[in-house]
């Protein structure tokens, strides 16, 4: 399983760029904010369309601007954590959870609910709403409902940002325990030196453009 | 209070009218403020004047227009009533036709302010979850704009109730057929006698004008109070 990404595509005024092919694991990509590393995860997870490039995971082009393939978003197979996590607020904890692991064919799933659950330690949450759960909270099931989607690899926006330091321990380990027992190669956007030196296998830096007029 | 038997029936008419009206609009106001909530398109402005024109012409105007329209050589009365054998002039169907037509601007103004509140993002992170187009509309957007959805409903239903000159003007004032509150009570203000029946229409206007209107201050209050994250400025219209 390997991510090999391509894309150029504009933001406003901005050019965004970037080249990269990596491999399992745990794949960071840093860079100063702005740069458009959330926008790079958002083009792999398809929900924008670069203008050139191509994104190939595992083998599987998801979009290749030459051969005009733009695979839609929910038949990408990928698990996205979102900075601003996306909670349905109209659904309990439970029903956040079951989103994904009800549209997921059952032989792409790769935990069950229980086990999530208990993995991620969100069980007293389950009957609660989004708004009554706390950051540290929220980002468990953000990442438990990418689990049990049936992903074939994940992509985490900044996990850890918006936590304090006790909280940011938890959702490390989380992630490394990802790593080890799902074998799912990741993507983390994190512009923390200290949480991509503990979890990062590779690193990928974005660098601005020069803007272009 | 005691309606006497012919009161009781307008009351009946004016409900019938009204419901039938909202229920009937309800899909082309969805329509419509969703365009405009999500829209982006050249004349948009324009769509936008057009759907409000209702609440700032005289209703006399559309009255007319619909007059014009739905006439037997009307461009729609023409084909409705050669294909499908139907005519709403003179007929409680065009006094709901009015009805919807002067609560769509209210309608699509408070399904639009819910729908504008609701994070687009929120459905962007169910297509990565699985869901397709349809399935995260109805499965995220629909369910958060239920409160402002119910509010159109109730907000046109009060609307329609009221609705006078439009009707007057495309389905006249037929006793038992279009003779809906406001017109049966503005008939019977022209008749020497009839004091205490306007009196009585009067009141049970006001009585369903005011439940009408705390039912929808209701639902979005419990609207705001489920959705608090979702729900940004409630379309309050009081």
């Amino acid at each position: 399983m390997s991510f090999d990404i391509a894309l150029s595509f504009a933001r406003g005024r901005r050019r965004i760029e970037t080249t990269f092919v990596a491999g399992g694991g745990i794949t960071a990509l840093c860079g100063p904010s702005g740069v458009g590393k959330s926008s790079v995860l958002a083009a792999i997870a398809g929900l924008l369309d670069p203008d050139v490039g191509h994104v190939v995971v595992g083998g599987e082009t998801l979009f290749d601007s030459t051969r005009g393939i733009a695979v839609a978003p929910e038949r990408r197979a990928c698990g996205m954590v979102f900075q601003d996590l996306r909670l349905f607020p109209h659904l309990s904890i439970e029903a956040n959870l079951r989103y994904g692991e009800r549209r997921a064919p059952p032989e792409r799933r790769i935990v069950d609910f229980a086990e999530t659950v208990r993995f991620l330690g969100i069980a007293p949450l389950l009957a609660r709403r989004p708004d009554t759960v706390s950051g540290g909270e929220a980002q468990r099931v953000a990442i438990g409902r990418a689990l049990l989607s049936g992903p074939r690899f994940l992509l985490l926006d900044e996990p850890l940002a918006a936590l304090d330091a006790g909280l940011r321990d938890g959702i490390m380990a989380v992630i490394e325990r990802i790593r080890a027992e799902f074998a799912l190669p990741m993507i983390l956007v994190s512009h923390s030196p200290d949480d991509v030196a503990r979890l990062a296998d590779q690193v990928v830096r974005m660098a601005p453009e020069p803007t272009s007029a | 209070m005691l309606l006497s038997g012919d009161e009781w029936a307008i009351v009946g008419l004016s409900l019938q009218v009204s419901l039938v009206a909202i229920i009937g609009v309800l899909p082309a106001a969805f329509a419509l403020a969703y365009l405009l909530a999500r829209g982006r398109f050249p004349g948009k402005v324009v769509v936008d004047a057009l759907v409000h024109l209702p609440l700032v012409l005289p209703p006399v105007v559309i009255g007319w227009m619909l007059l014009i329209a739905f006439a037997p050589h009307g461009v729609i009365g023409a084909p409705l009533a050669r294909w499908l054998g139907i005519t709403l002039m003179f007929r409680w169907t065009g006094a709901a036709l009015a009805a919807g037509i002067m609560a769509m601007p209210l309608m699509v103004r408070s399904i639009r302010l819910s729908l504008e509140a609701i994070d687009p993002r929120l459905e962007a992170a169910a297509r990565t979850l699985g869901a397709g187009r349809l399935d995260s509309f109805v499965t995220i957007t629909l369910p958060l704009a239920r409160p402002g959805v119910l509010a159109a409903l109730v907000l046109g239903f009060a609307r329609s109730l009221g609705e006078f000159g439009a009707t007057i003007t495309f389905v006249s004032n037929v006793p038992g057929e279009t003779a809906t509150l406001p017109l049966a009570i503005y008939a019977a203000l022209q008749v020497p006698g009839q004091e205490m029946a306007v009196w009585r229409l009067a009141l049970v206007s006001v009585l369903l004008s005011l439940c009408a209107l705390i039912a929808s201050e209701m639902l979005l209050r419990r609207g705001r109070g489920r959705d608090r994250e979702t729900t940004g400025p409630s379309p309050h219209v009081l």
